[in-house]
């Protein structure tokens, strides 16, 4: 009943709801239309938002080898696997290396403890673009530009701070006195940390973890400078170039779009409840 | 025979070790090639052979002191910071409270905010770059329709509707991260609060502008910092929608850092610029630290 008057008392918010999904959805359905319409439809003037014989042949172009056309719809797929190299290698490195530090900083007294969190997130300020001509230089001289390597490093960069800065807040409320009792009974500090707090702390590592595969997976400004071939190239710079040098390529540049933007909009949406724990986590400490 | 260690020398000795590997990643790809940043920023080296010669002082930065080009860029990084992260703020906080009140289908209002946020910046800026195209595109397609304009317009021909339609596109990639905050910090405000308040007479305004946004402070202050940073080195949406043009008129700082080191090649003003865009981030995310740093979390 309860329920019932204030759904009523509230009805009147639809007034907002509409045009917010409205601003929300018009541009995916452009999106997708654009994905299964040809190009001849595409070109109608005024457009039609709805195309009257869906194909799927821009997916077929893309995903099935030899059909497609131009060379960057060829090479696409090769991308797609680069691109979820990168962010799954980077994932991992990144969860290992940030629960040691984030342990550290949030169960153990240390004496530069305060320093150390400042520098974490004076690190996560640097903007990409100041690291990235020393970097460069550096992978010329190792020979390292164009590899999926230099990318993993490089993404580290951004991705190592948010990720001690995030798993430190989420270790942060786990109770201490599971912990305690394990030290007690003679469990050293990383036996405790991977038997103890780990399995407590999982729901912030998935966040975490889904996090961090985001950020890599979405990376363009690296990828543009360190990557020149399919050696290396991501789904990022991939979809940039359908624009570029050859002439836009609209219908293989949106399939390319909502072949880039399921992967990161699927898993968002299967654990959405851990994107705004770790959207709160992550940015609203406390 | 081993020394034996205090219970704290150990936590010392434990967390030295756990600490090490992130501060030998940090050492390696951010504290030193900040440093050559500074190094190469002070030089004249070109692109074309990248090692750290020709020392010329402070000229760079002196170069850019006196650029018209360097001063727009300056403007108009401002321009789109503070324009869109303002809109943001605003669409945010209001689509946040509209969550609040639960209105009928707030669950997929909430659900739907999560797409364009995980949509890739990149892909963003492609849809909104054919969203805007002069000829085909469905902005031209839908005012056309709807009878506002009479014949096609070429969006991003003229330079300040084409910021202002790049502010748009990054607008629709990120107000949901400020609204799934500010909805999520609501949420987290004691019912108890409100409903005193109401018994006390408060008018929907009082409520709002007393118990809500002040309980909310915490969350805005610090989804603006973390948006004003992110605006500030725009850079991919600006590279997709318009490559800097028409007639640089969307070049932000960032932009024009990537023009002078990647595509003019010149290594030593490129890293000036970035050195510059780093002072300012670190002068942000000192206000961040402030924010976002309480000592009390110290134990």
């Amino acid at each position: 009943m309860k329920r019932l008057t204030r759904f009523i008392k509230n009805s009147w918010l639809v007034v907002f709801m509409v045009p917010v999904l409205l601003f929300i959805y018009a541009p995916i359905t452009w999106l997708i239309t654009s994905s299964i319409s040809t190009r001849a439809q595409l070109l109608a003037m005024p457009p039609r938002f709805f195309p009257e014989n869906p194909t799927l042949k821009n997916y077929m172009d893309i995903l099935v080898p030899g059909t497609a056309v131009s060379e960057v719809a060829r090479t696409f797929k090769i991308t797609l696997g680069n691109s979820l190299l990168v962010a799954l290698v980077t994932t991992v490195i990144c969860l290992i290396i940030a629960s040691l530090a984030a342990y550290a900083l949030a169960r153990l007294r240390l004496r530069y403890k305060n320093n150390f969190i400042m520098g974490i997130l004076s690190i996560r300020m640097i903007p990409e673009i100041s690291l990235v001509i020393p970097l460069f230089i550096a992978a010329a001289r190792f020979g390292w530009l164009d590899k999926p390597l230099v990318l993993i490093v490089t993404y580290l960069s951004f991705a190592l701070p948010f990720a001690i800065w995030m798993l430190t807040t989420f270790f942060e409320t786990i109770p201490i006195e599971m912990e305690d009792a394990a030290l007690i009974d003679g469990s050293s500090r990383l036996n405790t940390l991977f038997k103890v707090i780990l399995p407590l702390a999982s729901p912030g590592i998935v966040s975490t973890a889904l996090f961090i595969f985001l950020l890599a997976w979405d990376e363009f400004f690296f990828a543009l400078i360190f990557t020149s071939t399919t050696a290396s190239k991501t789904v990022p710079v991939a979809i940039a170039e359908f624009t570029g040098r050859y002439a836009v390529d609209i219908t293989a540049m949106m399939t390319g779009g909502v072949l880039a933007a399921l992967p990161p909009v699927i898993l968002a949406l299967l654990f959405q409840r851990y994107i705004v724990s770790g959207l709160s986590a992550g940015a609203v400490k406390g | 025979m081993r020394k034996l260690l205090t219970l704290r020398q150990q936590e010392e000795r434990d967390g030295f070790w756990m600490l090490l590997p992130a501060i030998g990643v940090f050492g390696v790809i951010s504290v030193l090639p900040i440093l050559f940043t500074l190094v190469l920023s002070f030089t004249d080296t070109p692109l074309s052979n990248p090692t750290p010669q020709n020392f010329v002082g402070l000229k760079n930065f002196l170069a850019f002191i006196n650029s018209k080009d360097f001063w727009a860029s300056i403007w108009r990084t401002f321009y789109f910071t503070s324009v869109s992260v303002g809109l943001e703020l605003i669409l945010g906080l209001g689509i946040a409270l509209l969550i609040h009140s639960k209105p009928f289908g707030w669950q997929f209002l909430r659900a739907s905010l999560i797409i364009p946020w995980a949509v890739p910046t990149i892909v963003n800026g492609a849809i909104w770059r054919w969203i805007y195209n002069a000829d085909y595109g469905a902005l031209n397609g839908l005012l056309y329709s709807l009878g506002i304009i009479e014949k096609y317009q070429a969006w991003l021909t003229k330079p300040f509707l084409a910021m202002n339609l790049v502010i748009v596109a990054d607008v629709w990639h990120s107000v949901p991260f400020i609204a799934l905050i500010l909805q999520a910090a609501l949420a987290t405000i004691p019912r108890e609060i409100e409903e005193a308040s109401m018994i006390d007479g408060a008018s929907v305004w009082q409520r709002f502008v007393h118990i809500r946004l002040q309980l909310l402070r915490p969350a805005i202050l610090v989804a603006l910092v973390v948006r004003t940073v992110e605006a500030f080195r725009v850079f991919d949406i600006i590279y997709v929608i318009t490559q800097g043009g028409p007639a640089f008129g969307t070049v932000t700082i960032s932009y024009l850092t990537y023009l002078e080191s990647f595509t003019y090649g010149h290594l030593g003003s490129g890293s000036a610029l970035s050195f510059l865009i780093s002072a300012i981030t670190l002068m942000l995310a000192l206000i961040y630290i402030r924010i976002l740093y309480r000592p009390e979390v110290q134990k």
